[in-house]
C-alpha cells in the first residue's frame, strides 16, 4: 500500500502502522523491515512514526535514527509522486549516464535527491539496475528505462504524472 | 493430475505434514511406492510438455522476462502471443514459457522456439503475427529477426549458432532462460533436487563437506575462500543453532548476474542453501537481497512459497528428519552491507557497519550463532557438484580455480550481457570471440575486472587466464564477476575518479583511513581530472592508497584503492598528460578539452553557431567561423553537427 | 589459563591467551596510541591508529582487537607503522579545525598529543571540512562536533546506561556523525547530562560548560573523590587550580557506575567555592534553579523545616 496519491486519511495509515507494528515487535530483527513498511505507507518516515516504531520495538530513538539514516533507501521527508533513479553503475557510466542526469536534472530543476515543488518527481541516482546491458539506463517507479539519450530520458518522464 | 508436481493417484500419499521420502524422485521417475502404467505414462506426458523432446511435433515459445528484456518490452509480448496463438487455434500445440535472462539483454526481448532452438532478438509486438503466422503456423524461419554477425552479416538460425553462446559454457546458468523460473516443476524436471536428494539420503553431512571441498568450488563472492573448507568450519563450530546465509546484496556498479541467477534459476540458489544446512547442521537460513532487485525477491517469494507447499522444503524433509527454513530480507541500500560481517548486522537490524574479525562468521555470526554465509552464485554451483560428483566439477578450470565464473561484460564491447565461462579462459577470449570486440573499430584501451575493489588489466596483459590467482598478482581481481570494456576514449584517471566517487559515497564512516581517506583521493583525483594537478599529487595519491589499504578496518576500505593503484600502475603517463600538459589524452575530461575551428575546413556554413548553447562561436556567412575559448563550455554540441568535419576537439 | 609468549620490538612478553596486542604491549611497557578503545567496552576498532607491523599478516592490524598468539612477532613503530599513523593523523587534521589555542582540551588532548609525538604538523591534504554550528543548547555539555573525530566513545558509554543510549551514530561515510535523535541540538534531547561521554571523549568535541574559560588542562590539579548520593559510587574529580576548587568532572564510567547529573552538582555544590547555580529543564527550557530543586530535596527540605518549626 503505497500513498502516492495523498488522499488516504491519516487514521488509515495509523491503523496500518499500528498493524505492522504488532507484526514486528516480536521479530528478532524486525526492525529494517518494520521501517520499510511503514515507510510504504507514510511514503518517507516522519518523526512521529519513527518514535512509534523505537517505542513498539523497545529500541532507542537515537538507534532508529541512526539506522535510518545510514541506509539510502529511508526518508525523513516526503518525496515525489514518481521516483526517478538514473543510474550511474560502471556500464552506464562509460555509455553517458551523467548526461542523462543533467539533461533531467535541468528539465526538472533540481539536484540530486532533490523532489519538484508540485511533488511530481523526485531525482535522485543509483549504482547499476542490473539492466547493464542496456545501458544508459533509469528507473521511474519500477519500470527500467534503457538505452537512454537525455532527450529520450526527458521524454519518458513526462509520462509519469 | 495436471502438474508434475500432483499425486498421480490417490494411491500417493505424500504431504508435507507427512512426507514420503521419494517424493522428488517420484516426479521424474515415478511412481515408486507402487506400479501402474497409466501414472507412469501421464508422468512422462507431462515431463515432455516441460522439456519438449527433439523431432516433437508441438513448440513451445520461450519469452525472456528478465530484467533487460521485460524493460524493452518483452511483457507486451506475451499478451499479444497469446492472442495470436488463440486466434490461429495453437493454444493447445504452442506453450507460452516466460523465462528468466538469457545473457543477452542488450539484443531482447529475446524468443526462444523451442525444439528448434530457433532464436529471435529485438522482438516487438508487430513482429509478433508474424513469427506465429510464418513459424508456428508455418515452419519458416522468420530471417530478419535472426541475430546476425556484426562483422559478416551471417544469421544465426539457433541460439548455440551465435558467437556469444557458443564458447561459453553455461553451467550455472543453464536453467536461466530455459526454464519458467515461477514453476518448481521445471527445475524438478531438470534434474533439480536430485542433488539435495543425493546429499540427504546417500551422504553424511561430513561426506558433504568433503565433496564440496573435492569440488574445489570456491566463493564467487569475491574473495574466493574454499567453500568447503569454510562449511567444514560452520559443521565443527559448537553452537545450539546453525545459519545458513545467503548474500545477494549484489552491490557491484555494473554486475547482475546474481540477480539473473535469482530471477532466472531460484531454487538452484534455495537447493543450494538447504545442500549447507544440511552439512553444516543448520535450520535456518537467510537471503538478504538487494533493495533494488524487487523482481528476484518477488521470484525467491514465490520459489520459497512452492518449495514449502510441496514439502521440498520446511519440518522432516522427505521424512529424513531435517528441517530448514528460509527467509528473505530485503536490503535498504547501502553497498557495504554485501561484506559478511556488515550483512549479518543489517539483518539484526543494525547500521550495517561492519566488525572486526576475527571472530568470523563460521564461529559467530547471526546472532552470535555458527553462520555459514555464501554468494548465490557459489551456493548455484553446489546442486550440480552434489549432483554429479565433486570429482566431475574439478576436472574443469585450472589447478586451483575450478569450474565456471559468470562475468557481467559491458561496457564498449559488441555483445554485452551475462557470459558464463570456464576458469581459466584467456581475457581476450572472452572479449573478443565472445563479446565480439570493440564497436565503431576503436582501440581496446584495458578492461576493468572486480568493480570498485578490482583493477584495470591493459593490452598486454589479456592473454591472462581468468582465475583467482592470476588475476591477483596481475593487481586485479575476481571480485563479483563486472568486466567493463574501456577502449580509446576511456580515459583512466576519470576511470579511477568515478570508482572512488563510488567507495567514497558508500563509506560506512566507521574507520578513519577509509572515511577520511577516501574522500581525499577522491579529491585528489578530481583536481587532476579538472587540471588542477601538481605532481606530488601522484605521491601523496600512493601514499594514501597504500595506508588505506594497509589500514582500513575491512574489505571495502582495504580495496578501495586498487583502481587508483592499478592505473598508476598501467597507466601513470595519462596521469602526468593531465598533471603537466593539462591534457586528457583519451578526450574524456571535459575540462582539459579544447574546441577548435579548422578554417580550412570551415565552410562558414553557421550550423555550429546555432548549436552553441553559449553564444561562443562567432563568424560570417561563408567565412570561417571561430571558437571563443573563453565562452565555450565544452559541452561538444558543435561537432556532431558540422558536415565538413571543421571542429576539432583536441 | 595458559600463556603465550611473543616478541614486542624485540622484546619477549608472556601474557595470558585472549590477551590482545595492546595489553601485552603495556605489559611489556611498550606504548601504543589508540583513541577508539576502550578498556570498558572493547573490540570497536575503527580509528586505527593503533596499527602495529606483524610479519606474516596480510595488512597492519589493530593492536586493539588483535589476539596475541604464541611465536607472533610484533613492530609497533617500524616504518610502515609509523606512515600509517602520521598518514591517518594528517587525514584527521585535514577535517579538523586547528583551534589548540583556545580549546579547553588543550595540553589533555590526544590527538594533539599524537600529532607531537609524530611530528605531523597541519594536514598536507586540503579539501571538504565539515562546518556543524557549535552545540551550545544546554548548560551543561558544549559539543563542538567539528572536533569530533568518531570514535565512538561517548555513543557506547552512554548506551552502557539502561534507558539512556541518547546519542549514536548518524548517516553514513564522510557525513557521519554523532546526534541525538533528529540530529537535534543535545539540550533538546533526552540527555541527562551525567558526562559520561565527556569523561571518555579523546579530544576537545565535548567539554563541560560550567569550567569553561576557567583555566587551562595543565593547571588543574585533579583530586578523586566518590559520590555519596546513592550507593553506585560513582567516581568524580575536584578540579582544584590555585588551591581553590574551580569544578567537579566525570571519571571513569563503568556499568556498575552510571554517574548523573545530581550527583556532579551535588559535588559541586559540597566542594567548590564558588558554586555556579544549578538550570534544569522546565517546560522545554533550561531555567536556573535553587539548589534544593536541583538535588531534589525540596520535599526533605519542606519537611526538615516543619519539624524544626515545631
Ligand atoms: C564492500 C564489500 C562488498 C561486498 N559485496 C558482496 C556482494 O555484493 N555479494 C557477495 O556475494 N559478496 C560480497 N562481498 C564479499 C562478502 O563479504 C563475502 O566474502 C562473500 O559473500 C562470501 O561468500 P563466498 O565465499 O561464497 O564468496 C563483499 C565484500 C566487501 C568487502
Ligand atoms: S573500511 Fe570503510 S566501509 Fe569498511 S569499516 Fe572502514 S569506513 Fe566502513
Ligand atoms: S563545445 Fe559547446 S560551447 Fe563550445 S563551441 Fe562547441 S557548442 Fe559551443
Ligand atoms: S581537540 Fe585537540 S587537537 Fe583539536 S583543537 Fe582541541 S586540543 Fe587541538
Ligand atoms: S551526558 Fe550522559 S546522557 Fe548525555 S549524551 Fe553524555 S553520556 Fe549520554
Ligand atoms: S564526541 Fe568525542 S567521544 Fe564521541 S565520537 Fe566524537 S571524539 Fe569520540
Ligand atoms: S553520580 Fe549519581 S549515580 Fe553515581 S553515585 Fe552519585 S548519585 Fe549515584
Ligand atoms: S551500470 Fe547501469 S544498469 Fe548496471
Ligand atoms: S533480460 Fe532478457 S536476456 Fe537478459
Ligand atoms: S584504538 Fe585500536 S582501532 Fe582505535
Amino acid at each position: 500500500m503505497t500513498c502516492k496519491c495523498g488522499h488516504v486519511d491519516e487514521s488509515t495509515k495509523q491503523e496500518a502502522l499500528q498493524a505492522a507494528i504488532s507484526k514486528y515487535m516480536a521479530v528478532k530483527g524486525g526492525l529494517i523491515p518494520l521501517l520499510q513498511e511503514a515507510q510504504d505507507i507514510y511514503g518517507y518516515l516522519p518523526k512521529e512514526v519513527m518514535q512509534q516504531i523505537s517505542g513498539g520495538m523497545g529500541i532507542p530513538f537515537s538507534k532508529t535514527f541512526g539506522v535510518v539514516t545510514f541506509y539510502s533507501q529511508f526518508h525523513l521527508k516526503p518525496r515525489g509522486r514518481n521516483i526517478i533513479r538514473v543510474c550511474q553503475g560502471t556500464a552506464c557510466h562509460v555509455r553517458g549516464a551523467s548526461k542523462v542526469f543533467d539533461g533531467v536534472s535541468k528539465k526538472l530543476g533540481v539536484a540530486k535527491n532533490g523532489t519538484t515543488e508540485d511533488l511530481r518527481y523526485t531525482l535522485e541516482t543509483v549504482a547499476c539496475l542490473g539492466a547493464c546491458g542496456l545501458a544508459p539506463v533509469m528507473m521511474v517507479n519500477d519500470n527500467t528505462h534503457g538505452k537512454l539519450t537525455p532527450d529520450k530520458a526527458v521524454a519518458t518522464i513526462e509520462k509519469y504524472e | 493430475m495436471k502438474n508434475l508436481m500432483d499425486k498421480c493417484c490417490d494411491k500417493c500419499k505424500h504431504t508435507p505434514a507427512s512426507p514420503c521420502k521419494d517424493y522428488i524422485k517420484c516426479r521424474k521417475e515415478g511412481p515408486i511406492c507402487h506400479q501402474d502404467e497409466a501414472c507412469k505414462q501421464k508422468r512422462a506426458e507431462i515431463l515432455a510438455d516441460i522439456n519438449l523432446p527433439a523431432g516433437s511435433p508441438k513448440r513451445q515459445v520461450l519469452i525472456c522476462a528478465g530484467t533487460g528484456c521485460t524493460s524493452s518490452g518483452s511483457g507486451k509480448l506475451v499478451n499479444k502471443l497469446e492472442e495470436e496463438l488463440a486466434a490461429n487455434g495453437l493454444t493447445d500445440k504452442v506453450a507460452v514459457k516466460i523465462t528468466g535472462c538469457h545473457g543477452f539483454c542488450e539484443q531482447g526481448p529475446l524468443m526462444i522456439i523451442e525444439p528448434l532452438k530457433t532464436f529471435y532478438t529485438q522482438v516487438q509486438e508487430e513482429d509478433v503475427a508474424e513469427i506465429v503466422a510464418k513459424d508456428l503456423v508455418g515452419s519458416e524461419i522468420v530471417e530478419r529477426l535472426l541475430y546476425k554477425d556484426p562483422n559478416t552479416g551471417e544469421p544465426a538460425k539457433t541460439y548455440e549458432n551465435v558467437p556469444f553462446y557458443a564458447l561459453q559454457k553455461r553451467l550455472v546458468l543453464h536453467n536461466c532462460g530455459h526454464i519458467n523460473a515461477e514453476e518448481i516443476s521445471d527445475y524438478i524436471a531438470n534434474d533439480g533436487y536430485a542433488g539435495f536428494v543425493r546429499a540427504l539420503f546417500e551422504l553424511t553431512p561430513d561426506q558433504v563437506v568433503e565433496e564440496v571441498k573435492t569440488s574445489g568450488l570456491r566463493g564467487r563472492g569475491g574473495g574466493g575462500f574454499p567453500t568447503g573448507m569454510k562449511w567444514g568450519f560452520v559443521r565443527q563450530a559448537q553452537g545450539d543453532k546453525k545459519y545458513v546465509v545467503c548474500n545477494a546484496d549484489e552491490g557491484d556498479p555494473g554486475a547482475f548476474m546474481d540477480r539473473s541467477v535469482l530471477e532466472g534459476d531460484p531454487h538452484a540458489v534455495l537447493e543450494g542453501m538447504m545442500t549447507c544446512g544440511y552439512a553444516v547442521g543448520a535450520d535456518e537460513g537467510y537471503i538478504y537481497v538487494r533493495a533494488e532487485y524487487p523482481l528476484a525477491i518477488e521470484r525467491l517469494k514465490i520459489a520459497i512459497a512452492q518449495a514449502e507447499e510441496y514439502g521440498v522444503l520446511g519440518d522432516n524433509i522427505l521424512n529424513t528428519g531435517f528441517n530448514f527454513h528460509l527467509k528473505i530480507k530485503a536490503g535498504a541500500g547501502a553497498f557495504v552491507c554485501g561484506e559478511e560481517t556488515a550483512l549479518l548486522t543489517s539483518i539484526e537490524g543494525n547500521r550495517g557497519m561492519p566488525r572486526v574479525r576475527p571472530p568470523f562468521p563460521a564461529n559467530s555470526g547471526l546472532w552470535g550463532k555458527p553462520t555459514c554465509l555464501n554468494n548465490v552464485e557459489t551456493f548455484a554451483n553446489v546442486p550440480q557438484i552434489l549432483r554429479n560428483g565433486g570429482t566431475w566439477y574439478a576436472s574443469m578450470g585450472t589447478e586451483k580455480s575450478k569450474g565456471t565464473k559468470i562475468f557481467a561484460l559491458t561496457g564498449k564491447v559488441n555483445n554485452t550481457g551475462l557470459v558464463e565461462v570456464p576458469m581459466g579462459i584467456s581475457m581476450r577470449d572472452i572479449l573478443f570471440a565472445i563479446g565480439g570486440g570493440i564497436p565503431g573499430g576503436k582501440k581496446f584501451k584495458a578492461v576493468q575486472i572486480g568493480g570498485p575493489s578490482g583493477g584495470c588489466l591493459p593490452d598486454e596483459l589479456l592473454d591472462l587466464p581468468v582465475d583467482y590467482d592470476s588475476l591477483t598478482s596481475a593487481g586485479a581481481m575476481m571480485g563479483s564477476g563486472g568486466l567493463v570494456v574501456m577502449d580509446e576514449t576511456t580515459c583512466m584517471v576519470d576511470i579511477a575518479r568515478y570508482f572512488l566517487t563510488f567507495t567514497q559515497s558508500e563509506s560506512c564512516g566507521k574507520c578513519t583511513p577509509c572515511r577520511e581517506g577516501t574522500t581525499r583521493m577522491l579529491e585528489i583525483l578530481t583536481r587532476i581530472c579538472a587540471g588542477e594537478g601538481k605532481m606530488e599529487d601522484i605521491d601523496s595519491l600512493e601514499r594514501l592508497a597504500r595506508v588505506v589499504k594497509n589500514t582500513a578496518l575491512c574489505g571495502l576500505g582495504q580495496t578501495c584503492p586498487n583502481p587508483i593503484l592499478s592505473t598508476l600502475r598501467y597507466f601513470k603517463d595519462e596521469y602526468i598528460a593531465h598533471i603537466q600538459d593539462k591534457k586528457c589524452p583519451a578526450g574524456a575530461c571535459a575540462a582539459l578539452l579544447t574546441y577548435v575551428i579548422d578554417p580550412e575546413k570551415c565552410k562558414g556554413c553557421g550550423k555550429c553557431l546555432k548549436n552553441c548553447p553559449a553564444e561562443a562561436i562567432t563568424g560570417e556567412k561563408k567565412l570561417p567561423h571561430v571558437i571563443d575559448p573563453a565562452k565555450c563550455i565544452k559541452c561538444g554540441s558543435c561537432v556532431g553537427g558540422c558536415k565538413f568535419e571543421a571542429i576539432i576537439r583536441a | 589459563m595458559a600463556s603465550v609468549t611473543l616478541t614486542i620490538n624485540g622484546k619477549k612478553v608472556t601474557v595470558p591467551r585472549g590477551t590482545t596486542v595492546l595489553d601485552a604491549a603495556a605489559q611489556a611497557g611498550i606504548f601504543i596510541p589508540t583513541f577508539c578503545h576502550d578498556p570498558e567496552i572493547p573490540r570497536f576498532g575503527a580509528c586505527r591508529i593503533c596499527v602495529v607491523e606483524i610479519p606474516g599478516m596480510r595488512n597492519l592490524p589493530a593492536s586493539c582487537v588483535t589476539e596475541a598468539t604464541e611465536g607472533m612477532v610484533v613492530e609497533t613503530e617500524s616504518p610502515a607503522v609509523v606512515e600509517a599513523r602520521s598518514t591517518i593523523l594528517e587525514l584527521l587534521l585535514a577535517n579538523h579545525p586547528m583551534d589548540c589555542l583556545t580549546c579547553e582540551k588543550n595540553g589533555d588532548c590526544r590527538l594533539q598529543d599524537y600529532c607531537f609525538r609524530y611530528g605531523v604538523k597541519g594536514s598536507g591534504f586540503e579539501g571538504r571540512q565539515h562546518s556543524y554550528p557549535l552545540d551550545d543548547s544546554n548548560p551543561y555539555i558544549v559539543r563542538d562536533l567539528n572536533k569530533c573525530i568518531l570514535c565512538g566513545r561517548c555513543v557506547r558509554t552512554c548506551a552502557q546506561v539502561e534507558g539512556r543510549a541518547v546519542i549514536d551514530f548518524a548517516y553514513r561515510g564522510f557525513d557521519t556523525k554523532i546526534a541525538p535523535p533528529m540530529d537535534t541540538p543535545l539540550g533538546e534531547s533526552d540527555c541527562v547530562y551525567c558526562g559520561r561521554c565527556l569523561a571518555v571523549c579523546p579530544v576537545g568535541a565535548l567539554t563541560y560548560k560550567r569550567m569553561a574559560g576557567k583555566g587551562r588542562s595543565w593547571e588543574y590539579d585533579k583530586k578523586p573523590v566518590t559520590c555519596t548520593f546513592c550507593d553506585s559510587g560513582c567516581q568524580f574529580n575536584l578540579n582544584v587550580k590555585d588551591g581553590k576548587i574551580v569544578g567537579v568532572t566525570a571519571a571513569s564510567p563503568g556499568p556498575g557506575r552510571p554517574l548523573c547529573l545530581k550527583g556532579r552538582l551535588g559535588l559541586e555544590l559540597l566542594y567548590c567555592d564558588d558554586p555556579q547555580a544549578p538550570e534544569l529543564k522546565k517546560d522545554g527550557e533550561f531555567v536556573k534553579v535553587s539548589w534544593a530543586d536541583a538535588l531534589g530535596l525540596e520535599g526533605v527540605l519542606d519537611k526538615m523545616k516543619k519539624l524544626e518549626g515545631k
